[in-house]
């Protein structure tokens, strides 16, 4: 394999809330078109460490950062960066469906593309194009095609989350989190999910934060492990579950503790 | 062991019977009080109550055409003035839960729910019977609207605070700003829920007769100037009833059926209303 393009990067990255330190100075890389893993215990900091990727984590009660995170080589924490427009270039899925109840399943789609309100966006035969592409990339399109108009409250919950897949994609962004995205979804939406991020990897580079350890194995390419705010240890994802150089890595991945 | 499952069932059955009791006693008064209203003042009842004016004291006939006209005026303008302001603060107290002015307001919001409607009466007529020398509809509808605000307000708040944060969430990860994520996901979500409330504190204040004794007073003619005195339904019925007519006696039940059916007809057709756009 070629040396892959680093998309995002962490550089001795903390983030707190308040006084309280919830990720310590984490240095890490992410290639493109690669999904990245990243595991640990309950509290260890990954769900935040991922939410400072989208600057999303400044929105908590008591939420900011030192260090830097870089995309494409840019700092996003520079003070002439619009956190909004970094959003929609980093797009996010959360671990419970979160489709718009007041909206269409269509206009969910659409919703990531009207951000503007009506300046510069997508209408008709284009917007109808882009909504298409995003719910046939999220393999939600053959259910949904006669009933656009309705209600995403209909829907399952695992076609609910593809809904929320779709619209995170339907602007285009240049990398996708995922923070347990399964986590709320039977095996079968589960494995509808894992089978999707092999094709999205093709376009997007997606980071994904999982409690489901044999998820990690199965779909991601690298892997990180993370225990009480400090990054233990990163790598492929096979090295790490057949030879991880951590004792502590090897005692979560069996099953020691975690 | 068929003991106590008996016994189960016995003491579900009698929880069940208890809740049954409990609202057959709530909804007592309000089908007697329509009842009444109904068998006292549908008699009274003719095109002449709804088109034509009040007769001189002591001949029979006539209507309260101008009550109604003038209740649709003052209760639409306490509405064009009350919902906005109550519904974008109780928007804003539920968006910045933990500002300073967020709690300033809602402590004054309280203060204003607890406050006998007189008192709002009298400090409308302090604030613009007593300063323009006159009575008004206007001061009214202002008396009105200042006691819609905080009723608005407060339930729209609650229905707000009943959204998720995930749903916050997920708006702002799209890149939605923050005012745009309460306006078109929030509110839209809730909107069903802030229609509600608002035709809550309309149908509220349409029945409210203390502020409008010294704001708008009453008049006996058709008046449709918001500078003038004017007329209103639960005023009639406030003159009537007390009246020493037998004529207007009836008449007050007469007038208090319309206000009923009004409020009942502005409430149906929002229903109408919501179910038509949920549906879409």
């Amino acid at each position: 394999m070629a040396d892959p393009v680093i998309r995002i990067e962490t550089d001795r990255l903390t983030a707190m809330y308040g006084k309280f330190t919830a990720v310590k100075s984490v240095s890490l890389s992410f290639a493109r078109n690669r999904v990245h893993a990243l595991i640990g215990p309950s509290g260890c900091g990954k769900s935040t460490y991922l939410r400072t990727l989208n600057r999303m984590h400044e929105l908590s009660e008591g939420g900011w950062i030192t260090g830097r995170v870089l995309l494409d080589g840019d700092d996003i924490y520079a003070p002439r960066v619009n956190a909004m427009r970094l959003r929609r270039k980093v797009g996010m899925v959360f671990q419970k469906p979160t489709p718009f109840p007041a909206m269409s399943i269509f206009d969910n789609v659409a919703a990531g593309l009207r951000v503007d309100g009506n300046a510069g966006t997508l209408r008709g035969r284009a917007l109808h194009q882009a909504v298409e592409r995003a719910l046939v990339q999220a393999a939600l399109w053959d259910e949904v095609k006669d009933r656009l108009r309705q209600s995403p409250m209909t829907l399952s919950g695992g076609q609910q989350q593809r809904l929320c897949l779709a619209r995170t994609i339907a602007p285009e962004p240049e990398v996708i989190l995922l923070d347990e995205p399964t986590a709320s979804l039977d095996p079968k939406g589960t494995q509808r999910i894992e089978e999707l991020l092999f094709d999205l990897k093709q376009e997007f580079t997606i980071v994904m934060v999982t409690h489901n350890l044999q998820q990690a194995a199965r779909v991601s390419d690298t892997t990180t492990f993370f225990y009480l705010g400090t990054m233990i240890e990163s790598g492929p994802t096979r090295r790490m579950f057949t030879a991880p150089e951590q004792e502590q890595t090897e005692a979560y991945i069996t099953g020691r503790f975690g | 062991m068929t003991n106590r499952r008996t016994f189960r069932r016995v003491r579900s059955n009698v929880m069940v019977g208890l809740m049954v009791l409990a609202v057959v006693l709530a909804l007592l008064p309000l089908v007697l009080i329509l009842v009444n209203l109904v068998i006292k003042g549908a008699t009274s009842l003719s095109w002449d109550f709804f088109t034509a004016l009040p007769a001189p004291v002591g001949e029979s006939g006539g209507g309260v055409v101008n009550a109604i006209v003038g209740t649709l005026i003052i209760v639409g303008m306490a509405s064009l003035m009350g919902l906005p302001i109550g519904i974008l603060a109780g928007i804003y107290c539920a968006e910045y839960p933990s500002s300073r002015l967020a709690w300033v307001t809602r402590f004054v919001a309280d203060v204003l729910n607890g406050t006998p409607s007189i008192v709002v009466g009298v400090f409308a007529w302090a604030w613009i019977v007593a300063t323009q020398k006159h009575f008004s509809a206007l001061a009214g509808s202002a008396a009105l609207a200042l006691l819609m605000i905080p009723m608005v307000l407060r339930t729209t708040e609650e229905m707000i605070r009943l959204v998720p944060n995930s749903l916050r969430e997920a708006a702002l990860a799209l890149g939605y700003p923050r005012w745009r994520t309460s306006l078109m996901i929030v509110v839209r979500t809730t909107l069903p829920g802030i229609v509600t409330g608002s035709l809550l504190a309309v149908s509220r204040v349409a029945g409210e007769t203390a502020p409008l004794l010294f704001t708008a007073l009453g008049s006996q003619y058709l008046v449709t100037s918001i500078n003038k005195p004017m007329a209103a339904l639960p005023l009639t019925v406030f003159t009537y009833a007390t009246g020493p007519f037998e004529q207007w006696h009836a008449y007050a039940w007469a007038a208090a059926l319309v206000l009923i059916l009004m409020v009942f007809v502005l409430s149906l057709g929002a229903w109408i209303a919501m179910r038509r756009s949920s549906h879409g």
